[in-house]
């Protein structure tokens, strides 16, 4: 053994180079994620393209005034227009809580049930429909809540203003029921059932088996169980899919145009037959509109996009904060 | 059923001559059976278990008395564990799993119909090869949470708390900071934190699937130590693939294996004897470490 010093040399510079089979899956995957990004960024900026005149002439009115009219002359010249989504917004926010707070516990539930309780036939079999519900054209839903809903629904409004009329949101000064946020709510929490249920059923899938046994071996019931087991584990899971539903319910267009009376006036009273969504207006408005409206209309479409955005940022966020307990 | 294979075979190959392993079966305190006044103690008639159509294990009859411990040994597949998930019950969770036979604890079949089996997984606690804490729960939670899931009421749980944690030799470890999470303990503390947790519900009998085969060898001899105390107030039944665990904590051992068909039990003694003067030719050759 020589005594010479020990030189520490540098670390080496470790190069791969892949295979050429790699690389070409490389790209074809890279592609795949760009595209979806790109085609994101580009309706963004379409939108905010279309949109930037009448954004730039309401200013933040767009979003805080409820008025939306135009008047043009015989040329088609735009006279006077007062473009504002503060209604539209709203009744959004309003009928896709409505849906979430009616949706999430059934999905749950059936959730919870398909899992742990449900005999394999009629397992697979539930799964089958509930995958169909989620497949199935949202205009049949918006049929449905008005033929067989809305009939009915004035009991169930009345009953819900009597016992809560105390609650701001469930209180009502004028007795028009029909066509209410509340329809609508129930309508599109129907509509996100499918979705939120097949999130948390994965979820749960999951729950780990040692511990499912390591609280049976403690002598728990199965409903004991899944307390401890299943839900800290796959709460952050059924935010996420509730999260995933409430986008569906912002952006849910038909149904809600069909069952819903659109009024360009702030109103937060669920029962009251007075409401709308931004997405239905939208439609209603776009076959007869000026190109001037139209340009207002793309601009509630951006609107549209960026709470959509901010809404599944905000869930994220939820799912990272809640998502490290119980796994 | 055994799922860790792995680190069996390297325990496997550590034979050792069955002198020696009589003679650590030796050195322990001469217990006898029966006194600890426990109850009658366990007992298993006839039992046998499928998993579907495949036959695992046929005609077990054994009986564990009262404040003893029971090692059950034998080669992977042989139906150790299966054995031991039929006398608390756990064997049915497994879907097409069936049994035949009786389990009895105190003379009670634990397989009569109309018994809560809530009740008697209760009355019979199980510790797992994989330690499994609940890890949404902090270390005093998860020792108290048999309390919780089984809705028992408890006048002092601090004291419970203490008293589970120290006959589990983890008292000392964690009395500062009862309040972490459960996760954050090591292998050998989380599993030791299991023991806690199991008995916390105050069972009478304990069934330990491999309790120390992900341990380090610390982990295990601490574990070991634990299991020495807890024998002098409740009966218990390791399954193992170390027979100097076998040696060092039973006060009985019994040999399984499966030629192929159904795992079978070949032969049940005193330790000590099992690891001197064998009677069946096949126990011989595995406690030598001919096979297995």
């Amino acid at each position: 053994m020589s005594t010479a010093e020990l030189v520490i040399p540098a670390p080496r510079e470790i190069v791969t180079e892949p295979r050429r089979s790699d690389k070409v899956f490389r790209g074809v995957v890279t592609g795949g994620g760009l595209s979806s990004l790109a085609i994101l960024g580009l309706i963004a900026i379409f939108l905010g393209y279309r949109g930037f005149e009448v954004l730039r002439q309401e200013g933040i009115g767009f979003i805080t005034h409820s008025e939306w009219s135009i008047s043009t002359d015989d040329a088609g010249n735009v006279l006077d227009s007062h473009f504002g989504l503060a209604a539209m917004l709203v009744g959004t926010i309003l009928c896709s809580l409505i849906a979430v707070v009616i949706a999430v516990p059934i999905s749950v539930f059936s959730a919870l049930f398909l899992n742990f309780y449900a005999p394999g036939w009629l397992k697979k079999i539930l799964i089958t429909i509930i995958d169909l519900m989620a497949a199935f054209p949202s205009i049949l839903f918006g049929i449905w809540g008005f033929l067989v809903l809305m009939p009915s629904v004035e009991y169930w409004a009345k009953l819900l203003h009597r016992y809560l009329g105390f609650i701001p949101i469930f209180d009502m000064q004028v007795p028009v029921y029909t066509r209410s946020p509340f329809v609508a709510g129930v309508v599109l929490s129907i509509m996100i059932i499918p979705i939120i249920t097949s999130v948390s059923r994965e979820i749960f899938s999951q729950a780990p088996l040692d511990r499912i046994q390591a609280a049976y071996a403690l002598g728990a019931t199965r409903w004991a169980m899944i307390k401890a087991v299943v839900i800290p584990h796959g709460r952050s899971g059924v935010i996420g899919g509730a999260m995933l539903g409430l986008g569906r319910a912002m952006g849910e267009t038909v149904a809600v145009f069909t069952v819903l009376n659109i009024v360009f006036q702030v109103n937060w009273q669920m029962l009251l037959g007075a409401g709308g969504n931004v997405a239905s207006l939208i439609i209603l408005k776009f076959g007869d509109a000026s190109p001037y409206e139209i340009k207002a209309l793309m601009a509630a479409g951006l609107i549209l996009f960026l709470l959509t955005l901010i809404v599944n940022a905000i869930a994220n966020l939820i799912v990272k904060t809640t998502g490290k307990s119980g796994r | 059923m055994s799922t860790s294979h792995e680190s069996e075979n390297q325990e496997m190959q550590t034979s050792v001559k069955p002198s020696s392993l009589a003679e650590v079966a030796k050195a322990k305190a001469v217990k006898v059976p029966g006194t600890a006044a426990l109850g009658t103690g366990l007992e298993t008639r006839g039992v046998h278990a499928w998993f579907g159509k495949h036959h695992a294990l046929s005609n077990i009859s054994l009986d564990f008395a009262a404040g003893t411990v029971t090692a059950l040994i034998g080669p992977s597949g042989c139906g150790k564990s299966t054995f031991i998930r039929t006398i608390n019950r756990m064997h049915e969770f497994i879907p097409g799993a069936a049994m035949a036979g009786e389990v009895l604890l105190d003379g009670k079949d634990v397989y009569a119909p109309g018994t809560d089996v809530t009740k008697i997984r209760l009355q019979i606690g199980m510790v797992f090869q994989k330690p499994n804490p609940f890890p949404s729960m902090t270390i005093g939670e998860n020792v108290l949470s048999g309390l919780k899931l089984a809705q028992l009421k408890v006048e002092n749980k601090e004291d419970l708390l203490e008293e589970c944690l120290e006959r589990a030799g983890l008292w000392n470890e964690v009395k500062d900071r009862l309040g972490a999470h459960g996760g954050s303990l090591s292998g050998g503390q989380q599993q030791r934190l299991c023991i806690a947790r199991a008995l916390a519900v105050r069972p009478q009998v304990l069934l330990m699937d491999e309790p120390c085969s992900a341990l380090d060898p610390g982990s295990t001899l601490r574990i070991e130590e634990t299991i020495r105390h807890l024998s002098e107030t409740m009966t218990i039944i390791i399954v193992t693939h170390n027979m100097q665990q076998a040696a060092r904590v039973s006060d009985y051992t019994a040999f399984f294996l499966s030629d192929g068909g159904p795992g079978q039990m070949i032969e049940v003694a005193p330790t000590s004897e099992i690891f001197s003067r064998p009677q069946d030719s096949r126990t011989e050759s595995y406690v030598t470490g001919r096979f297995g």
